[in-house]
């Protein structure tokens, strides 16, 4: 489904990636995972299609397209969504309009009618109940007042509204508790089929506690330094990312074969 | 044609040329004619002006001359104690007795390397050119500045070399006696890339003066030079007083003024910084308390002119008797000044049916990348405050000198200067009654 | 700047009210003297009272100039190269009722989007529309007279009502008040008259609309509400002009008189034709608008939606002189393209424990320059007057400009005035956010700026904050939305 080769990417100049290669197939839940400014959110934005960053080398192919040529509503409408880690406030504008704007507008992009005020409320309010959020949040306006929390959930309603066919989770995880993190995950794997990857971008292990992902890649000074199997994650746990970016470029080479392997995988 | 009162029109032109500082070089006496020239097509502002609107000037050009002295006078000895009064360690002195300079008085021989401190009268003499660039800069923003500039008596001239870190603060003491004087003091201030300086500006009248002082001070900030600008005015309670600051800041430098105004029947204050190179930071802070009929008008204007400044302005006013203050902050934000982040407040406090107040806090934005705020409140102490302060036990009096005393102080203490931070806290507690019984309560 | 760049797109269109109605029309001859005030008196077959009154403005208006403080631009305007009256010639005779209007006229409205019939029937809202200066159709006057209300042209009220009229004509803007209001006083041709009698609730909400349509003809339309003592009414103005190249000058007066314990609600959108982008053409709009809260407890709230116009002039403003008055003043300015808007208000505090409410929201675009201008003055005597001001800017594209010169004069210590500004351009993040979902940029720009005005709309009457965010979207998008 997404297929990245050697990217490249800065920011005023800056190199944040520095040659990252991934595959991500349909039905695949991947974790990346990475201390703080090893470009995570870089990778996550800069699939979503952010104008901040550069792309200076290299290629993403997303359902055998160019996804780079893509504009974001492009991506958005051909299914690649992007949980925000701080989800934007846009105020005066009520989170149903928001919602149901974005929703015709990914159907209209694929000549479906679009729904109607009462036929979306029926969608909208029985997600929310799924995610546990309060009817009321449907008439405040987006994200304005919410709390970290909140914030957090109404982006997993958004996903589970729109139904991409990619999601990028960016820190989804961050700042909950552990109920609300239970919820999340629920909401997560409830949208695990074999037709949708996931890419989960985290710091901590503890989402993939409840999320088990079928590879996790390590993310280090713009490259992946690692990958492996769910069990990564729980190494990272116990020894810390040092562990990781001390033999980084001896495991340069067994992480690249590592990845062919993966992919080789069934 | 503005109408023009006949007072000032009794400084002879002739004397401009032959009596002041440095008239005998060429390029001094030409700046001064020019300068003289453009106050006198344009005369004094009226209130039809908007920059004038609240400020009536008629006071001043009433007054018998605008002629500055131009013997240096006899210390007396109210202005040695004045001067005196003050800590000789821990500080670079600087006094000026009627816009003259007095090196009897002054303290200024333990100067770091790299740090030059003139008398302005003296170098215009010698016709030296270092403040020669600055001293010829017409300065457009009022006819007051051009006034300065053609009968400017002396002034400091100081020059701190690139790198140059000075750490003891530079306190220049302007202090003003007797009738119908005319002082015109003119402070040079060019601080290299990279130098850091505290220079703290006093003015302080007799409680008999009657003088007219019209003060301009320049400052140049090099790249990464960091400047922070501390002004006292103490002018006696008939005293008119008009100033210019008029700042330039070149890439990343850092800037600072503080206005406290106490003193003076009329003050009027024109604070101009221009933020020429980007990455620069410049704050405003200013605080006015007044009394009886004092008049005391404040107007700033910042310039974002390069990219990615940031600007800061914080004012406060406490207004009692038949006081009334103006503050008029003007930030603009030039076309290209993208990332600028500009915030801007006044606060101010009525105490009294006859107090007036009237601010007018101005954006004007050219450029789309920005962040600019701005407020402004009129208002009185808070009830709420009030009644806690008073069910702990405190008598209405002190309360409300107590809530004064927080307001106004929020301010003060943002002077790096202890002795100066001092002195504002014990001139401010003098103002307020009871104020010595908050003191023993902080 | 990809976000720079797709703004500046966005933000061309074309006017989409330009279009110009053929209409036989009275015209009287071009310029400004003594006789073309007293031709217009005549004409209007106006006792001597009003006459004496237009006499002593257009005397007044000789010894004024232009203001020119506002922050605006334009080449001066050339007052002798105007007509001053223009009536459409069908009204001679005078409609007795929508039948016997000019069925183009009528398809005018329509294309405007206000069909008399339909607003009639559906919207229960009676319209007096001002056609050029005169009004050539009142409706609903018949349910409205058995409550005492008049509602009526202005010629017709200086017929039927003089003693009101002369009663509180300039009393609230004096024909001596500013240049414009002097030359209007002088020359206004017609407008609406209101007023709503004692203790009456105005059972449907009053409109207006302007529109300017024969060439050079400076429209000179002049207001006046009267809300008796307990009474409220809610009146609306929309205001729209064909395109046209030659600038034309609209110098309109508003004046709202509400008496003890009485409301009015005074509600504009104007979207007067703002010239091309290239700023060729479009309406100069100088505009007096002010209500005066005489009575104690009684209250004036305007509200304002401003999109048209190559250059706004206005005021809105409220003399708050009863104890207890309210004012309030809610205003949505956009200026795109070369359009540029000096707008903002007054609020004087006269009366004891008043208070005044200012919200604006400015939002510049193109070459746009947007300056919101407002005067809080609390008078001596105005014990616990109360002000809050709110005032927003936000800019699209890097040409434009938001200019923010607020006054505030306080003389009496128990008044509580605050004000509150800020400037920001809409926030990369935010349009990323809303792309990311799927939505179009131009639809995103446009969801973003409505709620942006989204306090302001909600002090509209339904349709016209319906309208409003309508108008609001137009303006902004390019030729695609």
């Amino acid at each position: 489904m997404l297929s990245i080769k050697n990217l490249h990417a800065s920011i005023d100049g800056k190199e944040i990636l520095r040659g990252i290669d991934l595959e991500v197939k349909a039905g695949e839940v991947h974790a990346i995972m990475g201390p703080n400014a090893s470009g995570k959110t870089t990778l996550a934005q800069l699939l979503a299609g952010r104008a901040l960053y550069a792309v200076t080398a290299g290629s993403v192919q997303y359902l055998g397209r160019d996804l780079l040529s893509m504009t974001p509503e492009q991506r958005a409408c051909e299914g690649v969504f992007l949980a925000f880690q701080y989800p934007v406030e846009i105020p005066g504008i009520s989170n149903a309009l928001f919602l149901k704007t974005a929703l015709n507008a990914i159907r209209k992009y694929h000549l479906l009618p679009e729904l109607d005020a009462m036929d979306f409320l029926s969608l909208v309010r029985e997600r929310m109940k799924r995610v546990g959020m309060d009817d009321a949040m449907l008439l405040r306006a987006v994200n304005e007042g919410f709390s970290g929390g909140e914030k957090k959930r109404n982006e997993i309603l958004q996903l589970s509204v729109l139904q991409p066919k990619l999601a990028i989770l960016d820190e989804t995880d961050s700042g909950l508790d552990i109920d609300a993190l239970k919820l999340i995950a629920d909401g997560i794997n409830d949208m695990r089929d074999h037709e949708r990857a996931i890419i989960l971008v985290t710091h901590y292990q503890r989402l993939l506690d409840y999320v088990v992902p079928d590879m996790v890649h390590v993310l280090s000074q713009g490259r992946i330094v690692k990958s492996g199997g769910a069990d990564l994650a729980k190494n990272l746990e116990q020894h810390g990312y040092s562990w990781v970016n001390t033999d980084a470029i001896a495991n340069q080479a067994i992480q690249n074969s590592q990845i062919t392997q993966a992919n080789q995988a069934p | 044609m503005h109408a023009q009162p006949q007072s000032w029109q009794n400084i002879a032109l002739s004397l401009v040329p032959y009596e002041l500082a440095g008239n005998s070089t060429p390029w001094v006496l030409a700046t001064r004619k020019a300068a003289f020239k453009r106050f006198e097509s344009h005369g004094f502002p009226t209130r039809r002006e908007e920059e004038w609107k609240y400020t009536d000037v008629s006071l001043i050009s009433k007054r018998g001359t605008l002629a500055p002295d131009n013997i240096p006078p006899e210390a007396s000895s109210e202005a040695k104690l004045l001067a005196w009064t003050l800590p000789s360690e821990g500080m670079h002195l600087m006094v000026f007795v009627n816009g003259h300079f007095d090196s009897g008085l002054s303290n200024i021989d333990d100067l770091p390397a790299g740090v030059q401190i003139s008398s302005l009268a003296d170098m215009l003499d010698e016709g030296a050119e270092l403040p020669k660039d600055l001293f010829k800069q017409q300065h457009e923003h009022t006819v007051f500045s051009a006034l300065n500039n053609a009968f400017v008596t002396d002034g400091a001239v100081l020059n701190i070399t690139p790198n140059t870190v000075v750490n003891k603060p530079i306190y220049i003491l302007l202090i003003a006696s007797g009738h119908g004087t005319a002082i015109y003091p003119r402070m040079i201030i060019m601080a290299g890339a990279g130098a850091r300086a505290t220079i703290i500006e006093h003015y302080m009248g007799t409680l008999d003066a009657h003088n007219f002082t019209n003060a301009t001070t320049q400052i140049n900030l090099g790249d990464g030079a960091t400047i922070e600008h501390c002004k006292l005015t103490q002018e006696g309670p008939a005293a008119a007083h008009i100033a210019g600051i008029h700042v330039q800041q070149a890439e990343g430098s850092h800037f600072t003024s503080k206005s406290f105004v106490f003193g003076g029947r009329l003050v009027r204050n024109d604070i101009t910084v221009s933020l020429n190179e980007p990455n620069c930071t410049c704050t405003l802070d200013g605080l006015y308390l007044l009394n009886d009929k004092q008049h005391v008008d404040h107007h700033t204007r910042i310039d974002h002119i390069a990219a990615s400044c940031t600007s800061r302005e914080y004012y406060r006013g406490v207004l009692d008797g038949e006081s009334r203050g103006v503050f008029n902050g003007k930030v603009i934000v030039h076309h290209g000044a993208n990332n600028t982040d500009a915030n801007q407040t006044n606060h101010n406090l009525l105490l009294s049916r006859q107090a007036e107040i009237d601010t007018k806090p101005q954006l004007e934005i050219f450029a789309d990348d920005v962040k600019c705020t701005h407020g402004a409140t009129v208002g009185q102490l808070s009830d709420e405050s009030l009644f806690y302060l008073r069910s702990r036990g405190l008598d209405e009096v002190v309360a409300r000198s107590m809530l004064i005393y927080g307001f106004a102080n929020d301010i003060i203490r943002g002077v790096n200067v202890p002795y100066l931070r001092t002195r504002l806290e014990h001139l401010l507690l003098d103002r307020l009654p009871q104020g010595e019984m908050v003191k023993e309560l902080l | 700047m990809t976000t720079t760049k797709q703004l500046d797109e966005l933000i061309n269109r074309e006017y989409q009210h330009g279009f110009y109605t053929q209409l036989e029309a009275d015209t009287i001859p071009l310029g400004l003297n003594e006789s073309t005030v007293r031709l217009i008196s005549a004409k209007k077959n106006e006792p001597a009272f009003m006459l004496e009154w237009r006499l002593k403005a257009y005397q007044h208006w000789l010894t004024l100039s232009e203001p020119t403080w506002p922050n605006l631009h334009y080449p001066p305007i050339d007052y002798q190269h105007a007509y001053y009256y223009s009536a459409p010639k069908s009204e001679k005779t005078g409609p007795r009722d929508l039948s016997e209007i000019d069925p183009e006229l009528l398809r005018t409205y329509e294309k405007l989007g206000i069909p008399l019939r339909e607003q009639q029937v559906l919207a229960g809202v009676a319209v007096d529309a001002v056609f050029d200066s005169v009004s050539v159709a009142t409706t609903f006057k018949q349910k409205l007279s058995t409550l005492g209300i008049i509602f009526c042209p202005f010629s017709e009220a200086v017929q039927k009502h003089p003693e009101l009229v002369q009663q509180y004509l300039g009393s609230v803007v004096p024909y001596t008040d500013n240049f414009f209001a002097s030359l209007n006083a002088a020359v206004f041709s017609d407008g609406s008259f209101c007023y709503i009698p004692p203790g009456v609730r105005c059972p449907m909400e009053l409109s207006t609309y302007f529109r300017i349509n024969a060439k050079n003809t400076g429209q000179f339309e002049r207001t006046l509400i009267i809300a008796d003592k307990d009474s409220y009414v809610s009146y609306l103005e929309g205001c729209t002009a064909p395109m046209r190249d030659e600038n034309q000058l609209h110098a309109a007066v508003v004046e709202l008189i509400a008496l003890e314990g009485a409301r009015i609600k005074y509600a504009t959108v104007q979207n007067w034709y703002p010239g091309d982008k290239d700023g060729k053409g479009g309406i100069y709009n100088f505009v007096t608008k002010r209500g005066d809260c005489r009575g104690d407890r009684s209250h004036i709230s305007w509200t304002q939606v401003e999109t048209g116009s190559a250059i706004t002039w206005k005021y809105p403003s409220v003399i708050l002189r009863g104890n207890g008055s309210v004012g309030e003043f809610y205003s949505v300015a956009l200026t795109n393209h070369h359009q540029q808007a000096d707008t903002g208000t007054k609020m004087i505090h006269i009366g004891q424990d008043t208070k005044s409410t200012v919200l604006s929201k400015g939002i510049s675009a193109g070459y746009g320059q947007n300056t919101y201008r407002g005067l809080i003055k609390v008078l001596s005597g105005a014990e616990n007057a109360r002000n809050y001001t709110q005032c927003d800017s936000l800019l699209l594209g890097s040409k434009c400009g938001a200019h923010t010169f607020p006054y505030i004069e306080v003389k009496n210590p128990s008044a509580k005035v605050e004000h509150e500004a800020s400037t920001s351009r809409i926030g990369e993040d935010q349009l990323f956010y809303c792309t990311q979902r799927g939505i179009p940029p131009e639809d995103a720009v446009s969801m973003i700026v409505s709620g942006f005005c989204k306090a302001v709309f909600q002090e509209l009457p339904m349709e016209f904050a319906v309208e409003a965010q309508k108008l609001l979207g137009v303006s902004l998008e390019g030729g695609t939305g």
